[in-house]
């Protein structure tokens, strides 16, 4: 029984910490357990379909089972297993928690049945590979895997493993990032630097650049040039606020305010990092083009300093305005 | 580990402030004068280990061993090789009664600020006995709980390192090593985090974990950490870009 039930419920997208099931609805094996949080969400949203991917020890023995664990795989070690691919140190599990599983961490179980969509960041309807591709691009800063390509088809099949008996279109409870209203206070770069010190720079590091394990990216960089570049959904506010609202202090996610989440993406969003890709040969125009939203800080001056210089670690073309920073931020 | 030696001698020599023997006066070099201070701090604390403290304090090897090799039958942890801002932290959390144990409470409570940092030192310049062999094989889900996590669990060598070695540095005293500490022991910390015990560390992150797991996943996360080695032939490298 892996049919998923629907419920009632009114608000579209919550603090989804916890894989629920409800009873009567579960797959087998799966425990059914429901936190305070996504209680909460289940209370106030629409028709919230409620799902959870299969356990890991039921990825098959056999030649598919094969290309899902080698998306898991890449899923977890992003740089040793598609080096060709990526571009700073970061992993997919960077922004998707849990080897893309958890509720509320844009979970890949969850992007599957979404695909294909139109989308207004690249002006037309996106394949599941596209979308992956842009992950790519963007948020690994490196280079897009081929459609076809033995990297793309194992994520897909990664992803399409974990999605099996999820409704195609349906909105699923802990799809993407928590969405959290417009703060009161605005947002505060003082008041996000208190906040990073206070909560974040223990593991990514006072200057933003994360900590190398025996080689490996192990607490990523959250800007600088080996983080995602200007063109990762992480660079826009509203987002990078949700994931953290939700998925930070790793372990701990839901323990800051909103108002907290909204001033330390601020503050992360307000530090240099590398070019859009889409970069037009100046920063206005590329803001204009694609960064001219209330969530946007690229062309915005932060703290004193314009944003969108980049930090000279991509292939894009430098225009009359495009000037590479001069050196790569925390080395 | 360098900068964690440091603050341990920063606080070394914070503490000699106060000695009889004005640095200045005498002929032998700065550092010539830190390493006397730090030799004269590490007999009192070999002083305290062997023997109890003046003020009451139980000896230290008692329960946790001469070497600071701890007893894994009796669930006392090693102390040998912990880094020193993490041992200190602890011992200030006994101080407080803010860590739940009698015994180390009473010990602690007789204990001077500059007691601490000297046993502290003293512990952390020991070499961690070599792993106890494991009577049970550990389960296959604590491998995977500390390897790879579980859903709002992080995996516990993201912060705790590779093998459960520590990551050592800055994050040594909120992240410490916990390879070859006894089972039970493991589980008992988890256990009082679980029921708020144990003080939650930086933002509350083990209390949070000890809340999200069961009572089946405590108990083999642990039997995972307490068979892995807690010295390696290659070291940890940890760089901070």
């Amino acid at each position: 029984m892996t049919r998923p039930c629907t419920l009632h419920l009114s608000r579209i997208a919550g603090l989804a910490a916890a894989i629920v099931v409800l009873a009567g609805c579960g797959r087998p094996g799966v425990p059914k357990q429901e936190t305070a949080a996504s209680r909460n969400e289940r209370a106030a949203s629409p028709h919230l379909v409620v799902f959870a991917p299969p356990p890991l020890s039921e990825i098959p023995d056999d030649a598919f089972g094969a290309e899902v664990r080698h998306g898991e795989a890449l899923f977890r070690n992003t740089l040793a297993n598609a080096p060709q691919y990526v571009g700073n140190s970061l992993t997919c599990q960077s922004c998707h928690l849990d080897a893309g599983r958890l509720a509320g961490s844009a979970p890949m179980w969850a992007a599957w049945v979404s695909y294909p969509a139109y989308r207004s960041k690249d002006r037309r309807v996106d394949t599941f590979a596209a979308r992956l591709q842009g992950c790519f691009r963007y948020s690994m800063n490196g280079k897009p895997p081929p459609l076809g390509s033995p990297v793309l088809v194992a994520l897909e099949a990664y992803s399409y493993w974990m999605a099996k008996g999820a409704p195609t279109g349906a909105l699923l409870a802990g799809a993407r990032y928590p969405v959290l209203p417009r703060p009161a206070q605005g947002w505060n770069y003082a008041r996000g630097k208190t906040v990073y010190e206070q909560h974040c720079a223990l593991c990514h590091s006072p200057d933003g650049q994360g900590l190398l394990v025996d080689g490996k990216p192990w607490f990523p960089p959250v800007w600088g040039s080996r983080s995602y570049n200007w063109g990762a959904g992480m660079a826009r506010l509203d987002l990078a606020a949700g994931f953290i609202k939700g998925n930070m202090p790793l372990g701990n996610g839901g323990s800051l305010t909103d108002q907290q989440a909204w001033d330390v993406a601020y503050y992360i969003d307000g530090h240099e990092r590398p070019q859009d890709p889409r970069y037009l040969g100046s920063i206005l125009a590329t803001r204009e083009a694609f960064h001219a939203g209330p969530f946007d800080t690229y062309g915005r001056s932060v703290d004193g300093r314009l944003l969108g210089a980049g930090t000279g670690t991509t292939g894009t073309t430098t225009g009359a305005h495009g000037k590479r920073a001069t050196k790569p931020a925390g080395t | 580990m360098r900068s964690m030696l440091a603050f341990a001698v920063g606080l070394l020599l914070g503490v000699a402030a106060h000695a009889a023997v004005p640095l200045q006066a005498s002929k032998v070099s700065v550092s010539e004068a830190g390493q006397l201070e730090r030799d004269a701090q590490i007999e009192l604390a070999r002083q305290i280990v062997m023997h109890g403290s003046p003020q009451g304090a139980h000896s230290c090897a008692t329960c946790h061993g001469e070497e600071g090799q701890g007893k894994t039958k009796a669930a006392f942890p090693h102390l040998a090789g912990l880094p020193a801002p993490y041992l200190i932290r602890q011992l200030r959390h006994f101080n407080q009664m803010a860590r739940d144990n009698p015994s180390m409470q009473a010990i602690a409570h007789n204990l001077s600020e500059s007691q601490i940092v000297a046993l502290a030192a003293y512990f952390s310049r020991l070499v961690p006995p070599p792993v106890m062999g494991a009577t049970v094989h550990p389960p296959a889900l604590g491998e995977q709980l500390a390897l790879h996590g579980s859903g709002a669990v992080p995996a516990c060598v993201t912060c705790h390192g590779p093998g459960g070695r520590g990551l050592g540095g800055a994050l040594s005293a909120a992240f410490p090593p916990i390879a070859g500490q006894p089972a039970v022991y493991l589980e008992r910390q988890l256990v009082a985090w679980r029921n708020d015990k144990r003080p939650v560390g930086p933002d509350g992150l083990m209390g949070a974990v000890g809340k999200h797991l069961t009572v089946e996943q405590i108990r083999a996360v642990s039997l995972y950490f307490a068979a892995q080695p807690t010295l390696s032939n290659v070291p940890t490298a940890v760089v901070r870009p």
